[in-house]
């Protein structure tokens, strides 16, 4: 992976440059302190994280409007807090508290924010594909110019609901994004094992009749220039685009993932090219931060993430009657 | 009161509801230009358009999926499988997304989806075309699993489906299209969750649904002339289950057969039988009886086919033996 290489052109004002690296420098802190929990067994279940892949949300949702869209897979604590979910909410999800943003029901996999338009993280792969077009047929039926955004991994290519999806999404033009986070990896199996044609952009986008479109997502200018395309073509009712954004995780797939996979020398040298050290170059390049500016927001952003995890432990517990709540909008009944 | 067909019910069910709601469309295979492969939807794309009658590639988990996102937001799709046999391709989004969504995110979606097909072993069809998939549906807490018999019931369920804010599974069954009825004039909705005495009857209960409604009155009609009184319960609903009105019959009788078209082992039958042992078992004067489908794969031949289903004399034989005679 080359290292970042903004345009000298950037297509963002200052303003949100910054606040794009603190947004990502916030999910990293998010994710380093969630695998410190998960190691003192204060999250359960499966627990994947986002560092590395960084950029790819923040740069790709910063540009879409309040009222569009965004879905997700299982790795989604960064697109939830990219789409300005409440860390507290997300943390407090983790520990499975009634305060967390799906009332404990969910957890790491399965963060929800209805208000912020974050329409989930979706834990089977690939099965939130049709989802996200149906959103977007709802925006078209409705006469809106609302898009939906959805992220899945290289794994999520082979499921058959994706291939389905595509071609009923492009042949009744949804304003939809469909962005492969291809970070070469399908939990422990590489692309050349799961995939014949490891082009993802030519197996994605063509075949389908949508524009396929790669991008180095460790450049969150150029992640942000080519959303900003397919929102543009989505809106004006051109169908959906096919994003291939490659990126790297920097952790397992999953918190148990021993990565024997992959060698410590690759894993040190894409460290190497952390995009988020990478940003804070180019921002200072530009003279749009400066040192104190950036321990500042170090500082604000562990402060943020403490904070978050003092109110996820002094939250409740979801209580016992929580159980046959929220499972039907009518009275429910449990079948006993 | 008009007389029409099962499957006129249903179409007059759709059309009244789309008229009165916007957010409200039909997607599926066959259903806009074809009129659908059983023309339940005959003359609904002429009426509505491409924009709420929308013809889809045979993609089921697609389409079932494309139905949930804009239900998530705010449509009220219905989703027809062409037979509820094509479902089992598109049971993870059933599942997964259409029953597990509101719970998973802590309330904040709701998903008001109606999932409509034919169903059953309507004839030579085999294995793969004769499902009866609703003892499967009914297992999945956040699902609402409907089974209509008549054409006032296919309407009056099918406007309160659409009407409802949750995923129903809504089971029609392929034989019983063009049977016709009495349909009562006007908005005629039919409550979700609440079964209906066919036949009043004071020795024996037989609970069933769907087209054994029709085996089993025919079945209760065989008893009358051999002096046996069978109260028929057609369950309308198998998921909420309507207890009271089970428990209530079972009181009075004391003697319970469930017939279904299903495999008996894990059938909708056992549920039920566990239900009233659960809360009447000391009422019972025998063991609750079962007559379901033998439990082979459905096989093509017609002869075959036949033999496994509930039929008069199964029935007539099960009810003799829960009175001991």
């Amino acid at each position: 992976m080359s290292q970042v290489q903004a345009e000298s052109k950037p297509i963002v004002s200052r303003n949100q440059a910054v606040g794009w690296l603190r947004q990502m420098m916030l999910i990293r802190r998010f994710e380093e302190r969630s695998a410190m929990l998960y190691q003192n067994q204060k999250i359960g279940g499966f627990c994947h994280l986002y560092s590395g892949q960084e950029p790819l949300a923040v740069g790709s949702i910063g540009v879409l409007r309040e009222d569009d869209y965004v879905i997700t897979a299982y790795r989604d604590h960064g697109h939830a807090i990219a789409r300005g979910m409440d860390v507290k909410l997300g943390m407090a999800e983790m520990m499975g508290k009634v305060t967390g943003c799906s009332k404990g029901k969910g957890g790491s996999m399965h963060f929800f924010d209805a208000e912020k338009g974050f329409m989930g993280g979706h834990a089977i792969v690939g099965s939130h594909i049709p989802l996200a077009a149906g959103m977007a047929f709802a925006s078209k039926y409705q006469g809106q110019d609302r898009v939906c955004i959805c992220y899945f991994g290289d794994g999520a290519m082979n499921q058959g609901g994706l291939h389905e999806t595509f071609n009923m999404a492009s042949m009744w033009k949804l304003p939809v994004i469909y962005v492969v986070e291809n970070n070469l990896i399908s939990m422990g199996t590489q692309l050349e094992r799961s995939s014949a044609v490891l082009d993802l952009t030519a197996r994605g986008g063509a075949p389908y009749g949508m524009p396929g479109v790669l991008v180095d997502s460790h450049d969150i200018e150029a992640m942000a220039k080519v959303t900003l395309e397919a929102a543009r073509r989505a809106r004006a009712g051109e169908g959906p685009t096919f994003i291939e954004a490659r990126t790297y995780r920097f952790r397992g797939h999953s918190m148990s993932d021993p990565m024997k996979y992959r060698t410590k020398d690759e894993l040190e040298k894409a460290k190497k090219n952390d995009p988020i050290i990478a940003y804070q170059a180019i921002l200072m390049d530009r003279g749009w931060i400066d040192e104190a500016t950036l321990h500042r927001i170090t500082d604000e952003v562990k402060q943020e993430i403490e904070e978050a995890i003092t109110f996820a432990e002094e939250s409740p517990e979801t209580p016992f009657e929580a159980l046959y709540e929220d499972i039907t909008v009518a009275p429910y009944t449990p079948q006993e | 009161m008009a007389v029409i067909a099962y499957r006129d019910a249903l179409n007059q069910a759709m059309t009244e509801e789309m008229d009165r709601d916007d957010r409200v469309f039909l997607m599926g295979e066959e259903v806009a230009e074809y009129n659908g492969a059983y023309k339940v939807s005959q003359g609904m794309f002429d009426r509505f358009g491409g924009r709420r009658v929308i013809d889809t590639p045979i993609s089921e988990e697609g389409f079932a999926g494309i139905g949930i996102g804009a239900a998530m937001v705010g449509l009220r799709p219905i989703i027809e499988f062409m037979t509820f046999s094509f479902s089992l391709v598109a049971i993870d989004q059933i599942v997964n997304n259409a029953a597990n969504m509101r719970f998973m995110s802590g309330g904040q979606f709701a998903v008001p989806i109606v999932f409509r097909g034919s169903s059953g072993m309507a004839g030579c069809l085999a294995a793969t075309h004769s499902h009866r998939l609703e003892a499967w549906y009914a297992h999945i807490p956040g699902l609402t699993v409907v089974t209509p018999y008549s054409s006032a019931d296919a309407k009056g369920l099918l406007k309160s489906a659409i009407r409802s804010d949750d995923p129903v599974i809504f089971i029609e069954h392929e034989n019983l299209y063009g049977e016709k009825g009495e349909i009562p004039d006007g908005d005629h909705l039919v409550p979700i969750g609440k079964a209906e005495i066919k036949r009043p009857g004071e020795d024996v209960t037989l609970i069933t649904y769907s087209r054994s409604v029709k085996t089993t009155l025919a079945a209760a009609e065989a008893l009358a002339e051999q002096g046996i009184s069978a109260e028929v319960i057609d369950l309308r609903t198998i998921r909420p289950l309507d207890l009271d009105t089970l428990i209530t019959s079972t009181v009075k009788t004391h003697r319970v057969v469930v017939i279904e078209e299903n495999w008996p082992y894990c059938g909708v039958g056992s549920s039920v039988a566990d239900r009233i042992y659960q809360r009447v078992f000391d009422e019972l004067d025998a063991p609750i009886g079962r007559v379901a489908t033998l439990d082979a794969p459905i096989p093509y031949n017609r002869a075959l086919e036949a033999s496994m289903l509930p039929s008069v004399e199964r029935i007539v034989a099960k009810v003799h033996e829960v009175m001991y005679r």
